[in-house]
């Protein structure tokens, strides 16, 4: 009687994960993405270059785009495969993967964006080493279908670039009092005009553009989102679920 | 008749806090003897933004704002911080450097009591990588000033409200800043100390400051609100240091007293680096602290990029703290090691 019990709940399960597995929530991907599981902000992966690249909006926000790119390509080139690489060395192959696609990259922008890519240097090479791209490859590509993976690194890789670009903001306003700096590098020579000064006659405050200012301007950031986050939480705590369907 | 052992209480906090102000009073007078009245205005600055920002913040912590106000320790911050300054700046960088100090450096550490870096110092270190040149630019002693600042004038500097003053006219390249650009060009030590900004022992006018640092620091020790160990290793080390090189070259390191006497060494010596809290507690801990802030503040100074190198010492040394604790833990009695 219970060996046939066992069996028959061993059988459910199993129909039960057949049916969850394909199902995928898109709003999902792009909330874990942008806010819930942000790589900047909450899983604080890929900090070197958070860290590193954040002197200026455009600085941040192009090395951000980039790696978004590269993660998008990076997931959907190995969700194909993901039934064919054996368990004991996929991280060398997907590190391989991940390494092609950012040559791609780094070679395009130095034919097409050769002053930002004079400007980002060594960083865009590094987008390899950047240990976001490969968890995401490792913890959602490697396990689900192309086309929400291609969404998940697209997600998780432009929520950095959100977060580079606000801190960069924030360095740039505070170190030079300039915004949108550089973007003459991206958009050509006549972008020169878009460049806002923010705050006029500024002496600058150098700690913000140096290293100790990245760090104080991240913590600043997350202590912000996590602010956010907690009064969010106290204030659906303190709706009560009656209320809730009342509204509803 | 009462007999002995007494017992005697702990001061508070706040009666330390006024012992060490009480001993900081006759250096601002010297300042205000050598350099003008304007230090005054800079020391109101630096407290009032000490206050505020300290209530602020507290506010914000949800912490009762009275009694950590009134215990007077973000005062005492306040003032050494803007006994490090330039007797004269503009408003704005005392500000930013109070502000920094109390709310970075202090309070988001949890406050009084839990702060790893000494927080006056974290103050100065950020304008001082930040705003060098205004930071380096002291204003000459006013006996040997060429344009005589009134003290309407100082307060319109450190207001900013004209535009024909300026510090370049009455300031004058420190003496530590003066042997260090002088040594490149390679002039010996005796020609550059013969320049009318150097003094008996240290800086013309300055060393009188200095000797106020050092009475009111033997006052401290008096009251035993610090023990010997702090300044007493922190002098003899950098003396030792200094008269190493001496003896080695005279032509091109300065007398070990010129070191003692110059810069913040007596101020680092007697107030910065004897704070408790981001100080080691062991006597032992206390010899190895201060003899690596004199070590490295001697290093700054004659291989380093910035003319004195007691705040980033001090800030260095803080982070060894914990380290240092740990490994001159003294016996327990009745216990082997």
């Amino acid at each position: 009687m219970s060996e046939v019990n066992q069996e028959t709940t061993q059988q459910v399960v199993q129909e039960a994960e057949v049916k969850v597995q394909p199902k995928v929530f898109y709003s999902e991907i792009v909330e874990n993405g942008l806010w819930k599981q942000n790589p900047g902000l909450v899983q604080l992966l890929g900090l070197c270059p958070t860290l590193a690249m954040t002197v200026s909006l455009v600085n941040g926000f192009s090395l951000g785009v980039m790696t978004a790119v590269v993660m998008a390509a990076s997931n959907a080139s190995v969700a194909p495969i993901r039934q064919w690489v054996p368990t004991e060395i996929r991280i060398p192959v997907f590190i391989l993967i991940i390494a092609a696609l950012v040559t791609i990259i780094d070679l395009s922008m130095h034919a097409y964006l050769q002053s930002l890519h004079a400007v980002l240097g060594i960083f865009i090479p590094l987008i390899v080493t950047n240990c976001i791209v490969l968890a995401r490859v490792e913890a959602f590509a490697a396990k689900n279908p192309v086309v929400p993976s291609a969404l998940d690194g697209f997600m998780m890789g432009f929520g950095l670039a959100l977060v580079l670009a606000a801190l960069g903001g924030v360095r740039e306003i505070i170190g030079k009092g300039t915004l949108f700096s550089g973007i003459d590098l991206v958009f050509g020579p006549s972008a020169k005009s878009m460049i806002l000064t923010v705050i006029p006659d500024y002496h600058g405050f150098l700690l913000a553009i140096l290293p100790p200012g990245a760090f104080i301007g991240l913590a600043s950031l997350i202590a912000t989102r996590n602010w956010m986050a907690q009064r969010k939480a106290a204030r659906e705590a303190a709706t009560p679920i009656s209320a809730g369907l009342v509204a509803h | 008749m009462s007999r002995s052992p007494y017992l005697s209480s702990a001061p508070s906090v706040s009666v330390i806090m006024v012992k060490v102000m009480l001993a900081l009073v006759p250096a601002i007078a010297a300042y205000v003897w050598v350099f003008g009245a304007g230090i005054l205005v800079m020391l109101a600055l630096a407290s009032v933004t000490a206050l505020a920002s300290e209530a602020l913040i507290l506010k914000l912590r949800k912490r009762p704002i009275k009694p950590f106000l009134m215990d007077g320790s973000a005062l005492l911050t306040a003032w050494l911080l803007a006994l490090s300054l330039p007797p004269l700046a503009p408003w704005w960088l005392v500000v930013v450097g109070t502000f920094f100090a109390i709310v970075i450096a202090k309070q988001l550490y949890g406050g009084l009591g839990y702060n790893p870096f000494n927080p006056a110092m974290v103050g100065y270190a950020v304008l001082l990588i930040s705003f060098p040149v205004i930071m380096t630019h002291w204003p000459a002693p006013l006996e040997l000033a060429q344009a005589k600042f009134s003290f309407a004038n100082q307060l319109e500097y450190v207001f900013g409200t004209t535009n024909g003053l300026s510090l370049d006219a009455v300031s004058m390249a420190t003496p530590l800043d003066y042997l260090k650009t002088q040594l490149t060009l390679h002039h010996s030590v005796q020609e550059i100390t013969t320049a009318p900004q150097f003094g008996l022992l240290g800086a013309k006018g300055g060393e009188l400051v200095v000797g106020a640092y050092l009475l009111g620091g033997l006052y401290l020790l008096q009251q035993r609100l610090i023990t010997w160990h702090l300044p007493t290793a922190f002098l003899s080390v950098l003396a030792l240091m200094a008269g190493a090189f001496y003896l080695v070259d005279a032509t091109h390191f300065a007398h070990p007293l010129f070191h003692l006497f110059t810069g913040a060494s007596m101020l680092g010596a007697f107030f910065i680096i004897t704070d408790p809290v981001s100080g080691p507690t062991t006597p032992k801990g206390k010899l190895v602290f201060s003899a690596g802030i004199a070590v490295l503040t001697y290093l700054i100074r004659v291989y380093g990029g910035y003319p004195d190198g007691v705040a980033f010492s001090v800030l260095l040394m803080n982070m060894c703290v914990p380290l240092i604790d740990a490994w001159t833990q003294p016996r327990v009695f009745g216990h082997k090691k």
